[in-house]
C-alpha cells in the first residue's frame, strides 16, 4: 500500500516507480514502489532472499532494473547515476572496506577519491577515526578487524563524503548486541544532522526502534507500508490479559465474562481489544461492578512479529526443483 | 572539475592503492621475477655451450649467447608481469570495496588505469632487476646509442602496456584468482615459443610460422636489434602494431567487461 499522497513541502530524496528486476526467470523485484521524504528513516523489512539487498543495488546504481524509474537525491538512477553516486553513500551487507591496506589508509583513499584538499582529508579522517573508536586499529591492516569494527570503517568510509542520503544494507547483520546498539546509536545521529537514511533489514526491532517509515517486502513485492504504529493496527491480536492467583476468583471471572480466551493451566483471561483507553475503561468499571479483582492485567499490541509473520508467510519453497 | 582532470586525479589516486598493495604485498612481484631470473642462469650456464654451439654451427661460445637470450628474456620479464596482473585484478574485483567504488562519483576506468599504470611501472622495475643480472653475469651492449636505449625502453613499456590491457581483461573475465592465473598462461607461454631462445630458422618447418606471427618474436627482434645492432628489418613496425592492437583490444574488453552490472 504505497502511499501517494505525502505533504509536497518535504522535499523527496527517493522515489521510485514500477521498479521490476529479474535474475532469469526468476523476478526478484515486482513492481516496486517507494516515496522517501528527505530527512527521514525508511526501512527495507523483509526475510532473506525478499528482494531488499536488489533494491538498495538498484537504488545506489551498482545494478540497472529490469524497468521502472527511480529518482535519487533528484536524479534519474539510469540517466543521472554520477549525479546520484555524488549524493548517496553505500554501505552493503559486504563490508566494502580494502582488507590489504590500514584504516586510515582507507579513509585516506576514500578522501582522495572525494577530491577533499589533502588537510581537509587528514583532519576528516582523524576526526571520523575517533568518532567510530577506531584511533587504536588505524594503523592496522583492515583485514585484522573484528565485524564490528570492520562495520564500523565501512561506515566512516561512507561518510567521508558527507552523503545527503546513505544506504545502510542488513547495517547489523552479524553484529553482537553491544555492537548493534552502537551502530543504532551511530544511525540516530546520522539522522539528527539531516541526513536520509534508507535501511534494510530482517530484525523487526532494529526497524521499529529506527525508521520513521517501513516496508515490508515479501517476495519481491511491498506488502505493507506505513509506521510501525500503522502496521501494528493493520493485523487483529491485541488483548487484555488477566492474570489470577487464587482458582475460584479465576473461574468466577471466566465464567461471568464472555468472549475471552481461558488458560485454565495458567489461571489467565484474554480478553480481545484493541488497546485504546476507552476500551479499557470499560473493562476496568466491569470487573469492579462485578467485584473481579484480577492479580495482574496487562495491555498486549501486535508487535512487528506479527506483522511480519502475517504479512510475509508464503509456503515453503524448499520442495521445488 | 574537468572529465580529463577528474580521470587523471582518480587514477593517481588508484595508482597510488595499487603501488601500496605492491610495496605491502611484495611477494607476489618478487615471484614473478624468479621465473626469468633462473631461465637466464639456467640457459646461459647449464644449456648456454649447447645451445650456442647449435645456433651458430660452430664452437660452444656461451658469452654470444648471453648476448643472444638477454633480449628474449627481457621481454619474457614483460609477459611475467602481467600474468601476475590478472591474478591481482581478478582478486580486487571479488573485494568489497569494488561496490562502494562503482557507487562513487568517480571517473570509473580509473580502477583498472590504476591497474594498468601501477603493473606497467612494475614491469619496468622488474625488467631493470633483471637487466642488471644480465649485466652481472657479462651481458653487454655492442652498440647501442643514447637514443637507442630510449627506444629500446619504449619498447618495453608499450609491450608492457599491450600486454597488461590484455591481462586485465583476463582478470575481470575470469571467476576467480586461480581461473585468472590459468588464463594469463599464454603471457608466459608464448615468450617461450618465440625467438628468444633459439632463432627461428633453428627450429622445424611447420613450427616456425607459430613462433613468427605471435607478438614477441618482433619486440625480442627489434629489441636484439637496438641493443646488438642485428637487423631489424620490419620487425619494429611489426612489434608496434601487435602492440597498439592488443592494447586497444584489451583496453575495450577491459573497460566493457568492467561497466557491466555487478553479480
Amino acid at each position: 500500500m504505497p502511499s501517494s499522497v505525502m505533504p509536497t513541502s518535504i522535499p523527496s530524496a527517493i522515489t521510485a516507480n514500477g521498479l521490476r528486476k529479474s535474475y532469469g526467470d526468476k523476478v526478484v523485484l515486482d513492481s516496486i514502489d517507494l516515496h522517501i521524504p528527505a530527512g527521514s528513516v525508511f526501512a527495507l523489512l523483509g526475510p532473506n532472499g525478499a528482494g531488499k539487498t536488489t533494491a538498495v543495488k538498484i537504488l545506489s546504481t551498482l545494478i540497472a532494473a529490469d524497468g521502472g524509474q527511480a529518482q535519487v537525491a533528484g536524479h534519474d538512477i539510469a540517466g543521472e547515476a554520477q549525479g546520484v553516486r555524488g549524493a548517496i553513500g553505500v554501505t552493503g551487507q559486504f563490508s566494502a572496506v580494502d582488507g590489504l591496506i590500514t584504516g586510515e589508509e582507507n579513509m585516506l583513499l576514500m578522501a582522495d577519491l572525494h577530491h577533499l584538499p589533502r588537510r581537509e582529508g587528514r583532519r576528516v579522517t582523524a576526526e571520523l577515526l575517533e568518532r567510530f573508536d577506531l584511533v587504536d586499529a588505524a594503523r592496522k591492516p583492515a583485514s585484522t578487524y573484528s565485524g564490528g569494527m570492520r562495520r564500523r570503517l565501512d561506515i566512516a568510509m561512507t561518510l567521508v563524503g558527507s552523503p545527503r542520503i546513505i544506504f545502510l544494507d542488513e547495517p547489523t547483520t552479524g553484529l553482537d548486541p553491544r555492537s548493534r546498539h552502537n551502530m543504532w546509536q551511530i544511525i540516530r545521529e546520522l539522522v539528527s544532522g539531516g541526513v536520509t537514511v534508507f535501511l534494510t533489514t530482517q530484525y523487526l526491532e532494529e526497524a521499529d526502534e529506527l525508521a520513521d517509515r517501513i516496508a515490508v517486502l515479501s517476495d519481491g513485492k511491498i506488502a505493507a507500508e506505513g509506521s510501525a504504529e500503522e502496521l501494528k493496527r493493520l493485523i487483529p491480536g491485541g488483548h487484555i490479559r488477566l492474570r489470577f492467583t487464587d482458582p475460584a476468583t479465576y473461574q468466577a471471572a471466566a465464567s461471568s465474562l464472555r468472549e475471552t480466551t481461558r488458560d485454565d493451566d495458567a489461571l489467565t483471561l484474554q480478553i480481545p481489544s484493541d488497546g485504546s483507553q476507552r476500551e479499557l475503561r470499560s473493562l476496568l468499571d466491569w470487573l469492579d461492578s462485578a467485584g473481579i479483582e484480577a492479580d495482574e492485567l496487562t495491555v498486549h499490541t501486535p508487535d512487528l512479529d506479527d506483522v511480519f509473520f502475517a504479512l510475509t508467510t508464503r509456503q515453503p519453497k524448499e520442495t521445488t526443483r | 572539475m574537468s572529465t580529463l582532470s577528474l580521470a587523471v586525479r582518480d587514477s593517481t589516486t588508484m595508482l597510488r592503492r595499487n603501488l601500496l598493495h605492491a610495496r605491502r604485498y611484495p611477494s607476489l612481484t618478487l615471484n614473478l621475477l624468479l621465473t626469468p631470473i633462473m631461465l637466464l642462469l639456467l640457459f646461459v650456464y647449464v644449456f648456454g655451450d649447447t645451445m650456442s654451439a647449435g645456433i651458430d654451427g660452430g664452437g660452444p661460445d656461451r658469452s654470444a649467447y648471453i648476448a643472444y637470450i638477454v633480449p628474449g628474456i627481457l621481454l619474457m620479464t614483460i609477459g611475467a608481469t602481467p600474468a601476475g596482473t590478472a591474478v591481482s585484478v581478478s582478486m580486487d574485483m571479488a573485494e568489497g570495496i569494488m561496490a562502494r567504488f562503482r557507487t562513487m562519483a568517480i571517473h570509473r576506468p580509473s580502477v583498472l588505469i590504476g591497474h594498468v599504470v601501477g603493473s606497467v611501472l612494475q614491469s619496468v622495475l622488474s625488467v631493470i632487476v633483471v637487466g642488471a643480472v644480465a649485466v652481472a653475469i657479462g651481458f653487454r651492449s655492442t652498440d647501442a646509442t643514447a637514443l637507442e636505449w630510449l627506444a629500446a625502453f619504449g619498447l618495453i613499456a608499450l609491450v608492457a602496456l599491450a600486454l597488461t590491457w590484455i591481462a586485465v581483461g583476463m582478470g575481470l573475465s575470469s571467476p576467480n584468482a586461480e581461473a585468472a592465473s590459468n588464463n594469463a598462461t599464454p603471457l608466459i607461454v608464448l615468450p617461450l615459443i618465440s625467438s628468444a631462445f633459439v632463432p627461428l630458422e633453428a627450429m622445424p618447418g611447420w613450427f616456425q610460422p607459430i613462433a613468427e606471427y605471435q607478438p614477441f618474436t618482433p619486440a625480442i627482434e627489434t629489441l636484439r636489434g637496438l641493443l646488438l645492432g642485428t637487423d631489424i628489418g620490419n620487425n619494429a613496425w611489426l612489434a608496434i602494431a601487435w602492440a597498439l592492437a592488443l592494447a586497444s583490444l584489451g583496453y575495450l574488453w577491459s573497460t566493457a567487461q568492467f561497466n557491466r552490472d555487478p553479480k
